[in-house]
């Protein structure tokens, strides 16, 4: 089985392709309290709808992590675990209920190290169906093992 | 409230073991279909041990085996209610697969304010290690508390 986003199956990437392109289906309650349930993380305020009013919240709203798994998620899609050598974003603004996640990542740079290794510079992006951006960052890759891979397809 | 005087605390080392049903569930919930992490036989083929831990995997395992897993905030005098996930960072060496216990050492990197005191800062930095397999990854988080007579 070939997966969708098999990174042996895409050409060659180049500094300003877009790379990375998934869209998540809307966040729902069930999916922020199972995924609590999943992460370990029991944080009241993404289950517990009287616990974020009492916050001064409106509504329970998604923890960022899942955003950010969301994220990684459309990053091990196009980039193999193995040349992934880091992975950071900051969370811009608040994941609400109803928002669909579009996760883009664009190739900026591959620049040389002095251990020999290409690092490729991922510009990473999620947004709401709106536009408004909730999570920006940035993935290192190791090019030389991205190329690699992919040649061995 | 944590202030400059928590940079350098460390807390007590967690352990938590990747445990095929949890994070078959995690797979699950996040919509996960990348055979890598589905298929024994796919992740071999890329080269691992094992399935191995989809990128943000290890964040979540920290939380997982201890009995208060947010006892840091209750050291820091961190109220959850009014605390927000400012960033995160991964670095990562090797990702622990299916069986791996991994141990995770955390320290205050940095404590400092913005907003005239109203938002507190405390960057955490954590390193991920397991027994015969040296550092698997370093984590950052960095959290934003607001001071509760902030709060509208």
């Amino acid at each position: 089985m070939t997966p969708a986003g098999d990174p042996a199956a895409r050409p060659a990437p180049a500094v300003g392709d877009v790379v990375v392109d998934k869209r998540f289906p809307p966040l729902t309650r069930a999916t922020l309290a199972l995924y609590a349930g999943a992460s370990g993380d029991h944080n009241p305020m993404h289950i517990d709808t009287d616990f974020a009013r009492a916050a001064g919240f409106p509504d329970v709203f998604a923890q960022g992590m899942l955003a950010m798994a969301y994220l990684g998620q459309a990053l091990t899609d196009a980039v193999p675990l193995a040349a992934l050598i880091g992975f950071s974003t900051r969370f811009a603004a608040i994941t609400q209920l109803g928002d669909a996640l579009e996760c883009r990542g664009e190739l900026v740079e591959i620049a040389p190290e002095s251990d020999g290794r290409r690092v490729a510079r991922i510009a990473l992006t999620a947004r709401d169906g709106a536009g408004e951006l909730k999570l920006g960052g940035e993935a290192l890759v190791d090019a030389t093992l991205w190329e690699a891979v992919r040649g061995k397809a | 409230m944590p202030s400059a005087a928590d940079i350098g605390r460390t807390f007590a080392p967690v352990t938590a073991v990747v445990e095929a049903g949890r994070y078959d569930f995690f797979l699950k919930v996040t919509g996960e279909g990348n055979p890598i992490f589905r298929s024994d036989e796919a992740a071999r083929a890329a080269g691992f041990r094992g399935r191995p831990v989809p990128p943000t995997y290890l964040f979540c395992l920290e939380l997982m085996d201890t009995p208060n897993p947010f006892g840091f905030l209750d050291e820091l005098g961190i109220d959850i209610a009014h605390l927000l996930h400012a960033e995160q960072r991964f670095d990562y060496r090797s990702p622990p697969c299916i069986g791996d216990a991994v141990t995770f050492r955390t320290r205050v990197a940095d404590v400092f304010e913005k907003k005239g005191g109203a938002l507190t800062f405390a960057i955490l930095d954590t390193e991920a290690s397991a027994a015969g397999l040296g550092t698997l990854a370093s984590l950052r988080k960095t959290l934003v508390v607001r001071r509760p007579e902030a709060t509208a």
